[in-house]
Parts: C-alpha cells; structure tokens; sequence
C-alpha cells in the first residue's frame, strides 16, 4: 500500500480535442438483432461513429440502450442469440491495411488475431473479468505469450512493464497475487494493465469506473488519460455517467432504444444540447454546487420494452415536444459541423 | 420536550435537543476477525467507531463516504439489526417515548419497529419473488394488526396510488416490473405503517438517471406529506446534496465532518471532504482536469492507522495527526470537524 503523502497530486486541466487524427475504426450503420421466441429485439439499430488515434468517443446511454452491444459486435463476442445482421465495421490494422470486421467468424482466427491485441475490451466489475483461480501474473502473461509469440521471460518483463506504467508500483509483487488478495483499485489497474500488454491502437471501456469509489474512479479516469497520451490508443469510452463522459470523452455519442439519438463533441452536447432525450438527461441529475434545490425535473415514463419500440422516434412516447404525424420519420441530420441529430424538431426545442 | 404524543416513558437522553428523533452517542460496533479451527479470535474490523450524530424531526441526514466507511453498519445498528459493541442510539418513539434501541425488550423494540422502517438498495433482490404486490405491501399492516380482508386491499391500494403505480397491479408479482416501478413497491412497503424514520441505504444507486430523478422526486414529496424523516446513505455526492438538510461524511468508521448541507458543500472544513468533493465528475466539460488525486486506498478498518486515519493521504498532515486522533468539535454553529488543522486550512468546496 502507498502510504506517502507526497503522492498527493492535483490535476492539471486537459481540453476536449477535435476528432482530427487518423480514423481507426468506421462503424457504418451497425446493426445487431435478438432473434427470440418473443419477437425481435433490435438492441443496435443503425450506429455509425468512428474512432481517430489519440481520441476518446463517449458512448452515453441508459440500461438496455445498445451500447455495450455494439462493443461486443466489434469484438464479434455478441452473447447468443445475437447476430451482426447489417452494416460495417471497418479497421485500419497498423500495417495501413483496412480488415472488414463485420461477417467475421467469431471463433476464427482473424478476429482472434484482432481480439485482445489490436483491440482490447475492459469490463466493468473486475471482480468478473479476471480468473479467481490464476495469479495477475498468470493472466497477463498468457496474453501476451499468445498474440506476440514471447517466450515466459519476455511476456514476464513486458507484464512489469505494463505494471509499472498502469501505476502498480511493485510489480513482482502484485503479480504473483490472486485477484482476491488486490483492492477494487488495484484490480482495475491491473485489469487495465492487461488490457495494454499487447499495445492495442484501440480500447474499448466498458463502464470501467462504474463498480469504484468515486476518490478511486479520478485516479483511474486521469490513468487512462495519460495512457492514452503514451500510447496514443483510440478510446471507445462507454458509460450511463454523464459526469464521466464529460471528464474524459472529445466525442459523445448518445443512445436510446438501439438507435443513436445524438452525436456531437464533448463540449456542444453539454453546453448545446439539441436532441430532447439528451436535454432531459443533463436536465433530470442532480448537480453538485446548484444552490436552489428546486424539484429535479424528470423524464415521464420508462424506458419501452424492447419488444416493442415504438414506431417513428422512439423516444416520441416520453417527450414532451412531440407532435403527431412530423415526427414519425425523424432523419439523423447534421445541424452544425459535427453535430448529428435525430430529432424532427431539432433547433425548435431546448 | 415537545412530542406529538402524551407518552412519555423513557428519559431524554444527553445532549438532545428540542426536535430531536433520534441522538446516536460514541457508537462503536467491531466485528470479530476469526481464524484456524477453533475460530479464535484474531482481531477486530473496526466498522463503526466511535459515532455521535443527531437526527431533528422531519429532516434528512445525508450519511456519504466511501465503500468500508461504515455508513451501511451504522444505519443497521439504528435498526437493530446489528447489536453494537458499544454507545448508545435513542429513538424517540411516537408512543413510547425516548428509549435507546440497543438495551431495549423486545416488546419495546416491537414497537418501534413500526415506526422504524428501511429502504433498500437493490430492488430486485429485497422484494420477494413468490409474493404478490398485496402480499408485500400487506404484510406489514396485517403483521401489526393494523388491516385485514378488504380494507387491507382498501389500504394496498392507497399506498401504491401515493407512489405513483396502478392499484391494478395487486394481484402481479415483482418480475413483471421495472426496477423503477420494484424500487416504488419497496418503498411503499416502508412507508405503509406511516413510521416517523426511514433509513434509505443507496435507494437510487441501482437506478438509470432518468428513474433516478423520478424517485427521488417520489421521496421528497411523500417526506412533505407524511412527515417523514430520512437517513440517507449514499455514495453519490450529488445526489446526497439534492436531497439532504445536513450532511455527515464518514471516513473507516468515524465521521470527519458534519454540516448543514449548503455550508458541507461550500465551505468544507475536512481535507477528506475536500478531496472528496473534488473527484466528483461533473457534467461540464469546460470544467475537467483539475482534482485532487488521493494517493493509496481507504486503510483497512481492522488496522487503522493511528491518530487520524485520514494523516496518510492528506496533503496537510502535521505532526499532530499522525499521533493525536483529532476530536468532532464544533467550529461554526451546527459544523462539526474532526481536524487538528481546520483553523488554519482554507479548503475548497464545489463550484456554484
């Protein structure tokens, strides 16, 4: 444990940038559907965003929105009976070459070759992404023994390397260690470490800070910060916290029902919000430091059954701009540079 | 001493003012650490140590800190479901009168169970899966013999229209709703023997942020109509502010600072509360970066270190603080701080 308290820092400010490096990754019009007894469940229907070097892309949303369904289609990990049914997903490898990762067998060699190497995921509950019966140690070196063809010698001093850079100060220590003898924070850095072993150009978090103490989740938040500083990966960032998104994403893209609602930079969709779920939202939390207390001002209703999404705008059922007839068809239109919305009514509401 | 009752048993306690529920003094509650075959005893997890707070009639106690900080611990001990090592908890109840819920007869605490009642975190998991919405919400007003037959339904009915759900859905059991609608449910079952104190333990953490607001909507409107008061423990500061009249932040087992919510927000005095504060994200991008990044993790609550037990991750650590565990003293009216330097700190709160 560190217990010095020279160790106490405070932060220095980094400003969104704009998505002008490189894409890495061009999602176009994904499409993934549930095939049940009960019906279909469209749980992603039509996303298209890209990941840039350097950049990280906040994915938003509530609890069954899609959007940790749409990492899973990239990684080809969709749980049964999911299938990718429509769209694109195209990779830049490092070589210059583009790979189509839509259509992919997910159990062949390609994706696996991809999987943990080029891209790598980090769950949400650490507790569950690693092995409770391997050592740390263990468990990174079996990745990178497998993707870079390092005998045990090599992968153990790539692992301290990873180690050290993730913040784990004492390597060989925490590397003969089981996941259960480590801290929540520490198991995050180490689930993080082993996402990095084999140098991804992407990573895909998935709610990484959500199961942490909120002291826990600024250290690891200005981690992957600086890491992808070093490493310049691009970050797929996906999260329910507005808060979060707002701390470390350069662009935001919003999800309801499968569908993407809003996508924009970081600093329009907080400050002009244009779609009204994305109003509602930023609306409906409470914020630190807002001195009169009003009443907050939530959404009606719940989130529809995703058996049933409504027709036209899915949202059209809990919003209280909606107008019969014109927002049956709403189309995903740019209203400002970068600035995509799926509203009928986008730039009459606020 | 004013109450709503003519009852008058117990005794006030020490250090309770007018308006006061419930004056919880030096509560202490260690959980034994057993080892080997004989499970002997090897040492203590410190949960609660050493706690004193009080709760006015009709307000909300915001109770935040970090997982291990003892907050859920201390709101069990209000309960009882825990018997505490030490300290005592009076409870000035609506019939009885004062009495301290630890050394309480089971009769007594029979009583107060009525008008003591609890809101869980995980809605689906604290609502029985093989009873109906009646049978939940019932049971406790056909328990305390307070309705039955029709007017029990009369009633069931009553408490689901108060939180917002169709009395239509009686007959339904839990797995038909969302957790939204559950967390309603159990908080109509809290609600329905009209108690004077509700501990909510994280009623909303479990929740989207759209049903989020709606819930906590929900809690506000139904303290304005029934009375209520609230203990409400929670890690999301924000939250915590939205909803409480005074706040108390615990740090492994001990409250550092307790406060009216504007002046704990505003104006801490904590280098706890401070760094705190500083690590919430906020939903304004023109406003990330800089925190205050505490080094290392909470210390273990079975081998605090001595002396304050903030000291190893403070940046204003003295002396003083690495021997001297620092007292709850009150420093501006209703502001308590455990800090041998907060004269000396000027510290920053959260942005208006």
């Amino acid at each position: 444990m560190m217990t010095s308290t020279d160790a106490v820092r405070v932060g220095t400010p980094s400003a969104p940038r704009p998505m002008d490096t490189p894409v890495l990754l061009d999602v176009n019009d994904l499409r993934t559907h549930f095939k049940m007894p009960g019906g279909t469940v469209r749980a992603v229907d039509g996303v298209s965003y890209r990941l840039h070097r350097g950049r990280t892309l906040g994915i938003v949303g509530e609890s069954g929105c899609g959007k940790s369904v749409t990492a899973q289609s990239i990684l080809g990990i969709v749980p049964r009976p999911g299938k990718v049914v429509s769209g694109s997903m195209v990779l830049t490898r490092g070589d210059g070459s583009t790979l189509e990762l839509a259509g992919l067998d997910p159990k062949g060699k390609t994706i696996r070759s991809v999987r943990g190497n080029e891209i790598a995921y980090i769950f949400q509950e650490p507790m569950s992404a690693l092995s409770p019966i391997h050592t740390i140690g263990h468990q990174i070196t079996e990745v990178i023994r497998l993707h870079t063809g390092a005998n045990r010698d090599q992968a153990r001093e790539r692992a301290e390397t990873v180690m050290r850079q993730v913040g784990l100060p004492r390597p060989d220590e925490v590397l003969v260690r089981y996941p259960h003898q480590l801290s929540g924070g520490m198991r995050q850095r180490a689930v993080i470490g082993i996402a990095l072993a084999c140098n991804p150009s992407i990573l895909i978090a998935d709610e990484p800070t959500t199961a942490l103490d909120v002291t826990t989740e600024a250290v690891i938040l200005d981690l992957v910060r600086s890491l992808q500083e070093t490493t310049g990966m691009a970050i797929q960032f996906i999260t329910h916290n507005l808060g979060v998104i707002a701390e470390i994403a350069d662009e935001v893209v919003v999800m309801y029902m499968g569908r993407q609602v809003e996508r924009a930079s970081v600093t329009d969709l907080f400050l002009r919000p244009q779609h009204p779920y994305t109003q509602a939202l930023l609306r409906s939390m409470p914020r630190l430091g807002r001195r009169v207390q009003a009443r907050l001002e939530a959404i009606e209703g719940m989130v529809p059954d995703p058996f049933s999404v409504p027709a036209g705008c899915a949202f059209h059922t809990r919003c209280r701009h909606y107008v019969p007839v014109r927002c049956d068809q709403p189309e995903y239109l740019e209203v400002a540079p970068g600035h995509w919305v799926r509203c009928s009514r986008a730039g009459e509401v606020a | 001493m004013t109450t709503n009752t003519p009852v008058q048993t117990g005794t006030v306690p020490a250090g309770a003012v007018d308006g006061d529920l419930l004056v919880v003094r030096d509560l202490v509650k260690h959980f034994p650490i057993r080892k080997g075959f004989w499970s002997k005893v090897v040492g203590h997890v410190r949960a609660v140590d050493g706690v004193s707070f009080n709760v006015r009639q009709g307000e909300t106690l915001g109770l935040v800190g970090e997982s291990g900080c003892g907050k859920t611990t201390t709101s069990r001990l209000v309960m009882r479901a825990y018997q505490p090592t030490g300290g005592t908890i009076h409870f000035r109840d609506r019939t009885q009168g004062w009495l301290d819920i630890p050394t309480a007869s089971a009769t007594q605490v029979r009583g107060v169970r009525r008008n003591l009642q609890m809101i869980f975190q995980d809605p689906y998991s604290s609502l029985n899966p093989r009873m109906t919405l009646l049978d939940i919400i019932g049971e406790p007003l056909m328990v305390n013999g307070v309705a039955k037959g029709s007017e029990l339904q009369d009633r069931v009915a009553e408490l689901l229209r108060l939180v917002g759900l169709h009395p239509e859905y009686m007959a339904r059991y839990p797995h038909a709703f969302s957790g939204g609608q559950r967390q309603r449910v159990g908080i109509a079952r809290a609600i329905a023997l009209e108690p004077q104190l509700v501990v909510c333990d994280e009623p909303v953490s479990a929740l989207d942020v759209s049903i989020q607001a709606q819930t906590l909507n929900l809690l506000e409107d139904l303290q304005a109509r029934l009375g209520l008061t609230y203990i409400f423990v929670a890690h999301d500061l924000s939250v915590v502010q939205h909803v409480s009249t005074r706040v108390a932040v615990m740090y492994v087992g001990r409250i550092v600072e307790c406060a009216p919510t504007e002046d704990l927000f505003f104006s801490p005095k904590h280098p706890y509360t401070e760094a705190l504060l500083s690590a919430v994200p906020t939903p304004d991008p023109t406003r990330r970066g800089s925190r205050i990044f505490l080094a290392g993790e909470v210390p273990d609550a079975s081998n605090p270190p001595p002396g304050c037990h903030f000291h190893p991750r403070c940046r204003y650590a003295a002396d003083i603080c690495r021997t001297t565990v620092p007292p709850l003293t009150e420093i501006a009216p209703g502001h308590t701080v455990a800090c041998h330097m907060s004269g000396q700190l000027s510290l920053t709160g959260v942005h208006a």
